[in-house]
């Protein structure tokens, strides 16, 4: 069976914004670059509107971006530049967060 | 149909010191039944902290647990897995002057067992633990201590005994057992029925209910062990962590989840204890204290067992001192992973030999046998 | 006489409001913890405050119910003692553990409602832990809470009536929706119509939302099994397959599920007996038909005691608020009776109903099969179906607690929600057995992960013995 045909240009993010975009932004850091939210993201949805990844998995280390949106799966901690850890889908993004997708130390 | 058996040994209790007498007695050419209530290793043995631990035992225990210690060196070829056994090293934490005279001085009463205790000031802790809170002052290390995963290890003794040719019976409680002079008859429920000359007695916490039945009840209850354990996380903990006096301790398993102890929790019913929110509030108040790195971490879970407790929280074993055949090996009070193994041998010793080459004469039942007051079984 | 403490209720859906309601009706004042920081629960789930969308772009047809749910607890606001953002993480006899804004602390009851909902039910396929894959229940969590679609082409994949009222929600707000993939066939839903039929406005809605997708363009499959996603880093492409062989379609997010999962956790740390439902496919607690469980002064209703839908959740919840009432000396007057009695009226149609949604979309009865080896089935601890089939035949485990604490599966933070449906189907496959008889995971507290107190100790707990 042969690989799928590309779907066009691959947006870079995972979330499509549909609706609610007038609201105010909120800057967060992500990876060490500086992105902006919207007032009422969740974490989840702040950083997948920016691109893929939430965290690694602990023992594959393959990439993983959430997955109940519920705070059931527990699969969306993602941890902050100081070592906290926070459930993504279930806290919102706040001004000054600085988020990151992988542990220091990791590739 | 009842089924009928006639073997040299019967044992009630499957976890791992029934598990490992099994095992020995077979090694020994005798043929053996093990019967477990419920599933081999699923009790205490299964669901304990991990600890292989001979240092911070009372001396009563050392040769018992030196011999375990080499039992365990050979854990894989003896039971076919390594069930995450790792001697990581076991620091035990002082957290004041006289808890370092404490341990001092059980390092020179301990001397001889071949446990290389050294003691750790503060400086030299502070540089190779820079992850311990800032009250130890200071601790006793034994490097070849370490913990392994008592869910891998307790079942595969079992497992081991069956290949060697043990039959095992597990959801197989042991409801009614006599002695007639010469031999014992056990019985569950209709569907079986063993007679053996000899009878172990490994039921863990419930033990106590066959000692009464052969008139040498015991003052013993039962408690429940709380550990609670974390999400993975980076590993820290380079070796196995009690603390002097009391209070919690914490290993971190290969995996990266850290399994923290220290609080007591409840039965739900006969067979089955769970933490209290006490228990959990208790884990949660005092491990950052000693493990900082702990501070954003989180409790995923925890889970308690039942234990078995003789007054001076020494075991039970040894002969009967009522009938003949009857050997007991029960009671560690929540200290029975490391030294099981060699209570195992030793049982099986008592069987063949009459005697064990182990020192055991602490832990005659007889020493019950005065006790003007027994308090009502703590357990079923 | 009046219960000693005020009655507790645990969630604040449509079940929980509609008990809240009840009991404030009858002047008493009860708790409400609520884990989400607005009430509505998951079906009826508000998004944040200053949000702008319409209840109607928010909930469709169901808007007015919405509506009325939401009203109903602003109603009573005053009267009860609404604790929202808090999370039940322990039950015990006469007490709950709760965390709030990383503070732990109990609250104490002698009478509790536990109306805990639902998750969805999941069956996985190759590659569902990529990055782009979530819940049918999340994709909607995104859209309605988030204004967001989950990506920029959908495939939505599975059985259940969320599978097409969430494409539906998704090609209305202007998603693009690649395909809507129905583990059932058409024969299936054809059988179940006469049972539909109890429900017949709700019967109405669903064939709706299906030709609403047929008329806008949507592309609607029956009788599939899904494959595998493929893509390195992320979800690039579903692969499937049908009676006419594999299928490969392009797409950057998959949103899958079977029909929801009861969260019973609560009621299990609280010794209710339980029973295994059929029906459900599950171990659930058992209730009388007012909600009483096994437990007096527990009582059980909604999604969380067994999938019954929304408008079923209501009339749960307000039947146990008066089973409550009536067992604590408020008996029920001649109306309340009579209530009483229409709410357990409807609730036996709804029970009619769901053996009908379930012959419309039946469990894929083969999926444990058709598992590969290599297919993650717990995410958490990442143990495959593989590892679940070697620890069975290496160890003879034939137990579900037995088998997790053999190779770890429902061992991770999830404590099984997300795969303790799927490791019962491949233990009970490869031993021989079926579904009911390999057990079920316990509720261990804290359910759900509890942080660190990053307090000083030197409290007067008693010193224990280390290991």
């Amino acid at each position: 069976m042969s690989d799928p045909q590309p779907i066009g240009p691959t947006p870079a993010s995972q979330f499509v914004r549909l609706a609610e975009t007038q609201r105010e932004p909120v800057p967060f850091t992500l990876d060490g670059r500086a992105c902006h939210g919207l007032a009422g993201d969740t974490i989840l949805t702040a950083v997948l509107a920016h691109g893929l990844v939430l965290r690694h998995a602990d023992f594959s280390g393959e990439a993983r971006a959430g997955f109940c949106l519920m705070g059931a799966c527990q699969d969306c901690w993602i941890l902050t530049a100081g070592g906290q850890r926070l459930r993504a889908c279930t806290t919102f993004i706040a001004p000054g967060m600085n988020l990151r997708t992988r542990r220091p130390g990791d590739a | 149909m009842t089924e009928k058996r006639l073997v040299d040994a019967a044992i009630i209790g499957g976890g791992i010191v029934g598990s490992s007498a099994a095992l020995a007695l077979r090694g020994m050419g005798l043929s053996v039944m093990v019967l477990e209530r419920d599933l081999c290793g699923a009790h205490s043995s299964g669901v304990n902290y991990g600890g292989v631990r001979r240092q911070g035992r009372p001396l009563t225990q050392l040769p018992l647990s030196r011999r375990a210690h080499g039992i365990w060196g050979r854990l894989r070829e003896l039971i076919g897995i390594d069930g995450e056994y790792l001697r990581s090293g076991h620091l035990k934490i002082a957290r004041s002057e006289a808890d370092l005279a404490s341990l001092e001085a059980y390092r020179e009463r301990s001397a001889g067992y071949g446990m290389d205790l050294r003691m750790i000031g503060a400086g030299v802790l502070r540089a190779q633990y820079p992850w311990l809170g800032a009250r130890a002052i200071g601790g006793s290390y034994c490097p070849q201590d370490g913990h392994a995963n008592p869910r891998l290890v307790s079942p595969a003794f079992a497992r081991a005994a069956a290949r060697a040719g043990a039959d095992i019976r597990e959801h197989c409680p042991a409801d009614e057992m006599e002695h007639d002079g010469q031999c014992f008859t056990v019985s569950s429920g209709t569907a079986l029925q063993v007679r053996s000359r000899f009878l172990l007695n490994c039921a863990g916490a419930w033990a106590g209910t066959v000692a009464r039945r052969f008139g040498e009840a015991v003052p013993m209850v039962s408690a429940h062990p709380v550990m609670a354990v974390t999400e993975p996380l980076d590993m820290f903990m380079t070796l196995s962590l009690g603390v002097e006096g009391g209070g919690i301790y914490g290993r971190q398993a290969p995996r990266g989840n850290c399994i923290i102890g220290g609080s007591r929790g409840y039965a739900i019913d006969a067979c089955r204890a769970r933490p209290g929110h006490e228990a959990i509030a208790h884990v949660l108040q005092r491990s950052v204290e000693l493990l900082p790195a702990l501070r954003h971490a989180h409790i995923i879970r925890a889970w308690s067992g039942t234990e078995g407790y003789l007054p001076d929280r020494e075991p039970v074993i040894g002969h009967s001192a009522t009938t003949p055949g009857l050997v007991h090996g029960f009671g560690f009070a929540g200290a029975g992973f490391q030294i099981g193994p060699a209570v195992g041998e030793v049982l099986a010793e008592l069987v063949r030999d009459g005697t064990s080459t182990t020192p055991i004469a602490a832990f005659a039942i007889s020493r019950f046998a005065d006790a003007a007051h027994l308090p009502p079984e703590g357990g079923p | 006489m009046s219960v000693q403490v005020p009655p507790v209720i645990v969630g604040a859906g449509p079940a929980g409001i509609r008990a809240a309601q009840a009991l404030v009706g009858r002047g008493l004042r009860p708790v409400m913890v609520d884990e989400a920081p607005r009430w509505g629960g998951q079906i009826y789930r508000q998004p944040p405050a200053h949000f702008q969308r319409s209840k109607k772009a928010l909930y469709g047809w169901e808007s007015g119910r919405a509506d009325a749910v939401h009203e109903a607890m602003s109603g009573v606001l005053d009267r009860v003692d609404y604790r929202p953002d808090t999370l039940v993480w322990n039950a015990e006899a006469g007490h709950l553990d709760l965390l709030h804004q990383g503070r732990t602390s109990t609250l104490a009851y002698s009478q509790l409602i536990v109306a805990s909902g639902a998750t969805d039910r999941i069956l996985p396929f190759i590659g569902w832990t990529k990055p782009g894959v979530y819940t049918l229940g999340g994709a909607q969590v995104a859209l309605k809470y988030q204004g967001c679609a989950i990506g920029s082409k959908v495939v939505f994949l599975g059985t259940g009536p969320l599978l097409y009222l969430i494409a539906y929600q998704y090609a209305l707000a202007g998603a693009n929706v690649a395909a809507v993939l129905d583990t059932a066939t058409l024969a299936d839903q054809v059988a179940a119509a006469p049972a539909l039929l109890a429900r017949p406005s709700v019967l109405a809605k669903g064939l709706y939302y299906l030709a609403w997708l047929r008329a806008h363009g949507v592309r609607l499959q029956g009788g599939v099994r899904a494959l595998r996603v493929l893509g390195d880093a992320r979800t690039e492409a579903l692969v499937w397959a049908d009676a006419r062989g594999e299928h490969t379609l392009a797409c950057d997010a998959v949103g899958f599920g079977y029909a929801l999962r009861s969260e019973t956790q609560l009621a299990d740390l609280l010794g209710c007996r339980f029973r295994f439902d059929d029906l459900a496919r599950a171990w659930l607690p058992e209730r009388d038909v007012a909600g009483r469980s096994s437990v007096p002064g527990i009582y059980l209703a909604g999604d969380g005691v067994g999938i019954m839908g929304a408008d079923a959740a209501e009339w749960a919840g307000e039947r146990a608020a008066l089973a409550l009432l009536s067992d604590n000396g408020h008996a029920l007057d001649a109306p309340g009776r009579t209530r009483a009695a229409a709410l357990e009226r409807r609730l036996a149609g709804a029970a009619r109903f769901r053996g009908g949604l379930e012959r419309a979309f039946p469990f894929p009865l083969r999926w444990a099969d058709q598992a590969p080896d290599e297919l993650v089935v717990c995410r958490c601890e990442e143990v495959t179906a593989g590892d679940l089939r070697r620890t069975v035949s290496s160890t003879g485990a034939t137990e579900l607690n037995r088998l997790k604490a053999f190779c770890r599966v429902g061992m991770g933070r999830c404590q099984g929600r997300m795969c303790a449906a799927a490791a019962a189907e491949i233990l009970a496959h490869c031993s021989g057995q079926q579904p009911a008889q390999v057990g079920r995971l316990r509720g261990q507290a804290p359910v759900k992960p509890i942080p660190f107190m990053d307090c000083a100790p030197a409290d007067s707990l008693p010193r224990e013995e280390s290991a």
